[in-house]
């Protein structure tokens, strides 16, 4: 991989997280004009308090101001101060970070193993029952509000059947710690997770059966059965190995967007992750709380979109010597 | 504009229709629409719009099953089901055409001028359209509807500003194809202006790609809809499928078992958005040869 491309690539993408800033710090500041009159509504402040409580918020001085010292608090990691609970807003997320991650990071994972799995199988029998079966299938769990299954998983499994518990991350009664705690913890994240798999599955199986597809029409595949290999050796090695480059770009770029998909997931399980502080957030609205954690979630989609496109030249000689 | 183009685009109607018809995928999919817009627009006639009220539900039993009042029961204010059910489709199929009208309008501006004048103006568009591409859709829609606050304007507004850089990406490929057909150069040597050979030339050649791409926005658009009524977000003041399940989850129907409350919602949602896709999906194989089963390029 030449320097250049990668410099570039990182120059693009840093240029996005700038964008991002900006829209960023608009967003939130042209429509909410005075957050502490909405804030301490009704109580009586004196001017000074008014004063010192609009600098606390940053909410001093001209627009442009205001926009540098957001950049520059947020470059030191500083997002400000919860409107509801008063704490940093970074050290919010940074606690609420981890259970999303586990919990996306597991769904993604299992979704993708038996997405691209599933995708082969379609594609490489396109027109037979079983790819017809196989893609309904995906596009009806494309098709469905991933938390409504979430709902009608925990109906059936934790209230009807009561083998898995109904919500949080822990049982607050049982105070066991080291391995047991883990084990109650991946037990409640087992229907979360399962919905979300079963969510996403459907895209990644889609994407993968079109990959199969584009390469199914490639010279090569004729030639590797003329040298007489078998079907699924033309498959795997052939086949499989094509059309797994435009899925790795389209998983990695989910992966940046799985961490706020899973926002109504979360809540429907109160999954103490940084979807059910979003859904919390909303509530008040807990504006700088939003707002960082739309810069999270943005950063999070530019990182890894970042990762797949300096990962790209590796996987894919064709874009190494472009 | 003449008679004999209109002839022309008749005939080329009828072969669209033609091969469509042929796709019993896409037709299934037109037939559960057809279904729902018919419900949609003749709600009052399947549905009494008073009982959405809970000032006149004083009288209903609350939470009852569907064996005891059908078809399928009521909720915790003694609302029916059905009703809520039939007059939700009206929100859920206006956001979803109304937003994905929206985003098509601006990809298509944006996909068509990028990709006809090229140069800096195209450097920019690109370059906003991947910006945007990268903004993740529901939070920036959350945090739009919390600030704009929760209105059905406000929920199509949203939706339709955040979904066009799909649009504009694949309609910018395509005018990058089409600027160098030979009608193009044609037209402009003899003496086509800018505007008319955008307007004659290019957007009929992209607008078969744009109905497709539409069409398969609407059940993003709709499922959006959705997530964001779950999260209190919607109107208020109006019922939609996602709202029936934000109060079927805020009132606790699922530690009740009330599956009647929540479990039609979603299947309606899964039924629109399965037949918008299958129909965007046909009419994607029309225009596309290599996506037709048994093409061998």
């Amino acid at each position: 991989m030449s320097l250049r491309y990668a410099a570039g690539k990182i120059l693009g993408a840093l240029g996005t997280l700038a964008f991002v800033l900006v829209f960023n710090f608009f967003l939130f500041r042209v429509v909410e004009s005075n957050p502490v009159a909405t804030l301490y509504r009704g109580r009586n402040l004196t001017d000074s308090q008014r004063e010192e409580l609009t600098r606390q918020f940053g909410l001093d001085g001209s627009k442009l101001e205001q926009f540098w010292r957001y950049v520059e608090q947020t470059a030191q990691l500083n997002l400000g101060r919860s409107y509801a609970s008063n704490q940093p807003v970074v050290d919010e997320i940074w606690a609420a970070a981890p259970q999303t991650v586990a919990l996306v990071g597991v769904a993604t994972i299992l979704s993708m193993v038996f997405g691209i799995l599933i995708g082969i199988s379609a594609g490489w029998g396109r027109g037979t029952n079983r790819d017809r079966m196989l893609t309904s299938g995906s596009m009806t769990t494309w098709s469905t509000p991933d938390f409504w299954l979430g709902m009608i998983l925990l109906t059936f499994f934790a209230v009807r059947l009561g083998l898995f518990p109904t919500g949080g991350i822990e049982n607050p009664a049982d105070n066991s710690t080291g391995l047991e705690r883990r084990l109650d913890q991946l037990w409640h994240m087992t229907l979360p997770c399962l919905t979300l798999a079963i969510a996403y599955v459907g895209e990644f199986a889609l994407v993968m059966r079109s990959s199969i597809l584009d390469v199914m029409r490639e010279d090569y595949l004729t030639l590797a059965r003329a040298k007489g290999l078998r079907d699924s050796q033309v498959r795997d090695r052939h086949a499989v190995r094509n059309a797994l480059l435009p899925s790795t770009a389209l998983i990695a770029i989910n992966f940046g967007f799985v961490l706020s998909g899973a926002i109504a997931v979360e809540t429907v399980f109160s999954w103490p992750g940084l979807g059910l502080l979003t859904y919390e957030s909303l509530r008040g609205p807990d504006l700088p709380m939003l707002q960082g954690l739309f810069l999270v979630f943005s950063a999070a989609v530019i990182v890894f979109n970042l990762v797949a496109e300096l990962a790209y030249p590796f996987l894919d000689p064709r874009v190494r010597h472009r | 504009m003449s008679t004999i183009a209109w002839q022309r685009r008749g005939r080329a109607a009828r072969k669209t229709w033609s091969q469509y018809r042929r796709d019993r995928e896409g037709m299934a999919g037109l037939v559960v629409l057809a279904v729902f817009v018919i419900v949609a627009i003749f709600a009052s006639v399947f549905a009494d719009h008073d009982q959405l009220n809970p000032v006149n539900t004083t009288g209903n039993p609350v939470w009852a099953p569907p064996t005891e009042v059908p078809p399928l029961g009521t909720d915790s204010l003694g609302r029916p089901i059905w009703d809520q059910l039939v007059y939700g489709s009206q929100v859920s199929l206006l956001v979803g055409v109304a937003a994905t009208l929206i985003a098509v309008i601006i990809g298509t501006v944006v996909g068509v001028v990028g990709g006809f004048f090229g140069g800096w103006t195209d450097s920019v568009l690109s370059r906003l359209s991947e910006w945007f591409l990268v903004i993740p859709f529901i939070p920036l829609a959350i945090v739009l509807a919390a600030i704009l606050g929760p209105s059905l304007q406000n929920i199509i507004l949203v939706i339709g500003v955040t979904s066009w850089p799909v649009t504009a990406r694949l309609v910018r490929a395509q005018v990058l194809t089409v600027k160098q057909r030979l009608f193009v150069e044609r037209s402009r040597a003899l003496g086509a202006k800018n505007a008319h050979i955008m307007g004659r030339h290019i957007l009929p050649n992209v607008t078969p790609l744009v109905i497709a791409n539409a069409t398969l926005t609407v059940p993003v658009a709709i499922l959006s809809e959705t997530t964001l009524a779950f999260l209190g977000l919607g109107d208020p003041l109006r019922v939609s499928w996602g709202s029936m399940l934000e109060e079927a989850f805020s009132a606790g129907a699922l530690g009740r078992e009330a599956w009647w409350w929540y479990l039609p919602p979603g299947l309606c949602v899964i039924a629109v958005v399965l037949a918008f896709t299958l129909v965007g999906r046909a009419l994607e194989t029309i225009i596309d040869p290599r996506l037709r089963a048994g093409w061998r390029g």
